[in-house]
């Protein structure tokens, strides 16, 4: 295999060394030179021109036909703005693009060398300067103010009722979070993630709890063994030195966290350190009620990501350490589109679309859109982050949820990976 | 003025005396040369060894889009059997290979290579002036740009990969290690790289600006500089301005990744561990990165567009249409591309409103490229065109120019970016308006300047099929693009076979994939012209195109001081094509006005 491409390759170039040759020889014989083109062979090239101009518009229409309805009707209230707008820009500079590729080609084919034919001197004429400066002025115009109003419409604040949801993204995977009944996110903060048990980093006077002890434990760990280490010294100087830094760094994420102040939520009068305690959180797919506007949240654990649901012209970065917004309202569900689209096995998506790694290519999660009464029924469904028994208010309705008293760092997160 | 040229003249008969007396060594004439004639050759083949290893990274990535989990014996062959293991490439070679083909192409291909070659080569030459205003600052750029292109490639071969988070890097994950394999050793390298490299870039920027300004020769007024300086001219300023930008966002990303910093790091955990870093924004180094992102486009486009302009005209036989206005469009595309940066952030979560003034100055670009694409036009309209090698390329680069610019429209319409930001729609888009555009650029040039450069003519029959093919494979890859990238086809994806809803718009991606192959095969058509004509060409003639401007004026063996006498003076405009007051079709820059005679 290798030989045969390295045959190919070395072939290919002797070939074109023989055409060459044979085209200089021939040159030679004539006595023509290579910056004399021809007039056949100027004629050639513009008959080319247009030749190139027909193959090139015959493929874009063709890939105007087979390819143009490029997703299904948007789901969504703001993307049927959206497509709108796409619509609009997109005959425009179709009218564009095949209007000046023409007088170009033809131009080209048009004002071909001619011996006896002198080329016009036409240096300047202000009245044409001035007509295509104002035929883009005035139809960026029209552009930018019809794609503002859209942009001001999508990204203006979310309605008081809006639903909100939390989506967070890592590598590389999905998270989603509801904030419950009491419609209050509990808080969170990185120091106190947990893959298994707390990934989404909530606060709670017992993760705090949790979570210093772990990190007093581990550091007493690294200590014991720094300390046997100066006994018997055994450690090349850099992995004493890694483990010496790794202690400052657990001592400065423990005082993180006793830093951490309760705070209430102006709104709902609730301590975020308990609001949390109805929250829910999944990570297999998502669900959204039609016809409700939903504002997402967006957090990020590890690195850049961006949410995308292209059926419903949405997109959003999520960012460590800065969460971001968007909003919107779906308006068909999952059923419906499964009609329209003839497919049975169709489902809204949401996708990573900020390269964060290998298997950014597979980051993903499913996106549910259903009537309100289907949407509550499957949250109900759903367990909180704290099991109810354990909170002050039990809510009869979760039987699936297990509490062991004895054992409440492992239980009380329910959250399944 | 007066006095500037007669100094330059003073100082250039000097040059000329000291060339005569003595023969260079090899080393101070082909190595480390302060001629700006060497140096331009010396840019222009280290982008040609570039560009190949470019195309062919992007020959490896296209293979495992087209036919995602096929095994290709080649793949093996160049990548071994860590990165291709059984002929296929993984996914971490996949993202570096992403990496590296985008960093080398805008930066080492069409920034060092299209200005770094051009304007060494045109600059003094078409001013009128012996040489650079510092020699040996425009060698110590090469020299930055040869260490920096030899550690981009090095980089290529360490032990976790090449830098993979896209060449736009975006921190924390190329802050970050623990992140992916390709933000080790691989992605240090890559910014130490940048750094020497926006160094070249400001050196030879400075020296570009100064000689322009301060160097030309008698008579060459602003006004009267062909459009290759005045792109050249431009192209330089916004290097000054924008490059420094960029170094200060390497130098922090470097600080956070081995200093302990955390100027783009906040509440990040990694490996099962919370990171002892908060406060830092990722999106500073997003706004500083476009900051110089965004001139850099320009910085790769206007050269092609001023080589296009002189080619175009020339071949036309007509003066290039609306000089001004030309000039004009330059000059307010220079000024407008310094303040929309931020189209490329629109779903970063900035503020709406901030948005919207983006969306505002983004669209007003279009003004100005628009006047420029439709001067193209006229100046074709009723010329008497020759269809030379770089003639075509000038041709097609209108042609991409235009198709690729009208998408941007939709890209900088923040609602419609919402839904097509990092798909293949942008990937289309800027690969025709600035990768086919740039590349035409500068192959053009090549075929237009290279007897002036290595004093032979190319082929022109092989110039032909080298267009047509290129034209041809070009269209063919990015066209079908856009409607993969409006499907929903995000991009830096390593495959697609993961999601249904873009199983309908797969099978572009074999088409796409040969036309890639199609293409860089027929750049073998061109390496071949180019390296066999620098010996076996036929030898060239003074002014083989017919041409006005002052680079035709010198001898064709190229001599140190550029002209064996006194420097021309220069007494018009440099587009004197078929003015009907002359009987030949085309007037020199240095031919005095005729009794009587308008001068443009």
């Amino acid at each position: 295999m290798k030989l045969l491409i390295l045959l190919v390759g070395v072939l290919g170039i002797i070939a074109i060394a023989q055409l060459t040759k044979v085209y200089e020889l021939t040159r030679s014989m004539r006595k023509t030179r290579e910056e004399e083109i021809t007039p056949s062979d100027n004629k050639l090239q513009a008959n080319l021109m247009l030749v190139w101009m027909f193959l090139f518009f015959i493929g874009v229409i063709f890939l105007y036909g087979r390819y143009g309805d490029y997703l299904p009707e948007s789901a969504s209230e703001h993307g049927v703005a959206v497509d709108n707008l796409m619509a609009i820009n997109i005959w425009m500079i179709t009218i564009v693009f095949f209007a000046v590729n023409f007088l170009l080609f033809y131009f080209s084919w048009k004002f071909q060398y001619k011996k006896e034919r002198k080329a016009r001197f036409f240096a300047h004429d202000n009245r044409l300067e001035m007509l295509w400066t104002l035929i883009p002025g005035v139809t960026m115009a029209f552009i930018i103010v019809y794609g503002l109003i859209t942009w001001n419409n999508m990204t203006g604040p979310a309605s008081a009722d809006a639903i909100q949801i939390e989506v967070y993204s890592k590598q590389f995977g999905w998270i989603v979070r509801y904030p419950g009944d009491n419609k209050t996110f509990g808080s969170y903060t990185y120091n106190l993630i947990d893959p298994s048990t707390n990934p989404l980093g909530m606060v709670t006077r017992e993760n705090i709890e949790n979570k210093i002890e772990e990190i007093d434990a581990e550091i007493e760990k690294i200590e014991a063994a720094i300390e046997a280490n100066h006994a018997l010294p055994l450690w090349p100087e850099s992995y004493l030195e890694s483990q010496e830094e790794k202690v400052y760094r657990l001592q400065r994420q423990k005082q993180r966290i006793l830093d951490l102040n309760e705070t209430v939520n102006p709104t709902s009068g609730l301590s975020e350190w308990e609001a949390g305690a109805d929250d829910k959180i999944v990570n297999t797919e998502m669900h959204i009620p039609v016809g409700k506007e939903v504002e997402f949240i967006f957090r990020s654990q590890d690195v850049i990501h961006s949410a995308y649901m292209p059926h419903f012209r949405s997109q959003m970065n999520t960012v460590p350490g800065v969460p971001t917004r968007f909003k919107m309202t779906p308006t068909i569900t999952t059923e419906e589109m499964r009609e329209k689209t003839g497919n049975d096995e169709f489902n809204y998506i949401l996708l990573c679309n900020k390269v964060c790694g290998v298997s950014h290519y597979n980051m993903k999660i499913n996106v549910i859109v259903e009537s309100e009464s289907d949407y509550m029924a499957w949250l109900e469904k759903q367990k909180t982050y704290v099991a109810p028994e354990a909170t002050e208010e039990t809510s009869s309705s979760n039987t699936d949820t297990v509490t062991e008293t004895e054992a409440p760092a492992e239980t009380t997160v329910v959250a399944s990976n | 003025m007066g006095a500037t040229a007669e100094h330059t003249n003073a100082h250039g008969h000097d040059n000329h005396g000291h060339a005569h007396h003595h023969e260079e060594s090899f080393i101070s004439k082909y190595i480390f040369s302060q001629d700006h004639k060497m140096i331009s050759k010396q840019f222009l083949i280290t982008a040609i060894f570039m560009g190949i290893v470019a195309v062919m990274l992007s020959i490896f990535f296209r293979l495992q889009l087209g036919w995602p989990g096929e095994s290709f014996g080649i793949l093996n062959f160049f990548l071994g059997d860590k990165w291709a293991p059984n002929g296929v490439l993984n996914g971490n070679a996949y993202l570096a290979m992403v990496t590296i083909h985008g960093t080398i192409m805008v930066f080492f291909v069409l920034t060092g290579g299209l200005s770094g070659t051009f304007a060494n080569l045109l600059i003094p030459l078409q001013i009128g002036a012996r040489d650079m205003a510092s020699g040996f600052l425009n060698m110590l750029s090469y020299w930055f740009f040869l260490t920096s292109s030899v550690i981009m490639i090095a980089s290529l071969f360490v032990e976790g990969g090449a830098a993979s988070g896209g060449w736009t890097i975006y921190p924390p994950l190329s802050a970050l290690p623990q992140a992916m394999p390709g933000s080790g050793m691989g992605m240090t390298l890559w910014l130490i790289s940048m750094v020497l490299f926006v160094a070249s870039s400001l050196l030879g920027g400075l020296n570009y600006i100064v000689t322009i300004v301060n160097l030309r020769t008698k008579g060459m007024k602003m006004t009267r500089l062909p459009l290759t300086m005045w792109a050249l001219l431009v192209t330089a300023i916004l290097g000054v301005l924008s490059f420094p930008v960029l170094v200060s966002a390497v130098v922090l990303l470097l600080m956070d990744r081995g200093f302990g910093t955390a100027f783009y790091l906040s509440d990040i955990f990694i490996e099962g561990q919370a990171l002892d870093v908060t406060g830092g924004s990722p999106i500073l180094y997003q706004h500083l990165f476009w900051f110089l992102g965004h001139p850099e486009v320009y910085i790769v486009l206007l050269p092609a567009l001023g080589i296009s302009s002189e080619i175009i005209s020339t071949n036309s036989r007509k003066p290039i249409f609306g000089y001004k206005a030309m000039v004009g469009s330059i000059l307010a595309i220079g000024f407008l591309s310094f303040i929309v940066w931020g189209h490329h952030m629109y779903v970063t979560g900035m503020n709406p409103f901030i948005g919207s003034v983006f969306v505002f100055t983004t669209l007003l670009i279009a003004i100005p490229s628009a006047v420029k694409a439709f001067n193209y036009l006229t100046t074709l309209w009723q010329g008497n065109i020759r269809f030379t090698p770089g003639m075509l390329f000038s041709i097609g680069l209108v042609s991409t120019f235009v198709t690729g610019g009208l998408t941007g429209i939709i890209l900088a319409d923040s609602a419609l970016d919402v839904n097509v930001h990092d798909t293949y729609f942008v990937v289309a888009h800027f690969h025709i308006v600035m990768g086919m555009s740039a590349i035409f650029g500068m192959l053009g040039g090549v075929y237009h300047w290279f007897p002036k450069m290595f004093g032979r003519m190319m082929n022109t029959k092989l110039g032909y099929a080298h267009f047509w093919l290129t034209l041809i494979s070009g269209y063919g890859v990015f066209f079908p693009m856009h409607f993969v990238g409006l499907a929903g086809s995000p991009r830096r994806y390593y495959s697609y076979s993961e999601f249904e809803f873009l199983d309908w718009v797969q099978d572009l991606n074999p088409v796409i994939s040969t036309f890639a192959i199609i293409g860089a095969c027929a750049q073998l058509l061109f390496l071949f012209n180019f390296f066999h004509s620098i010996w076996y060409g036929q030898v060239a003639t003074q002014n083989p195109w017919g041409s006005n401007t002052l680079e035709w004026t010198t001898p064709i063996e190229a001599i140190h001081g550029n002209w064996p006498g006194a420097i021309p003076e220069v007494h018009r405009w440099a587009y004197d094509y078929s003015n009907p007051e002359h009987d030949v079709d085309f007037v020199p820059q240095n031919v005095p006005l005729k009794e009587g005679e308008h001068a443009h």
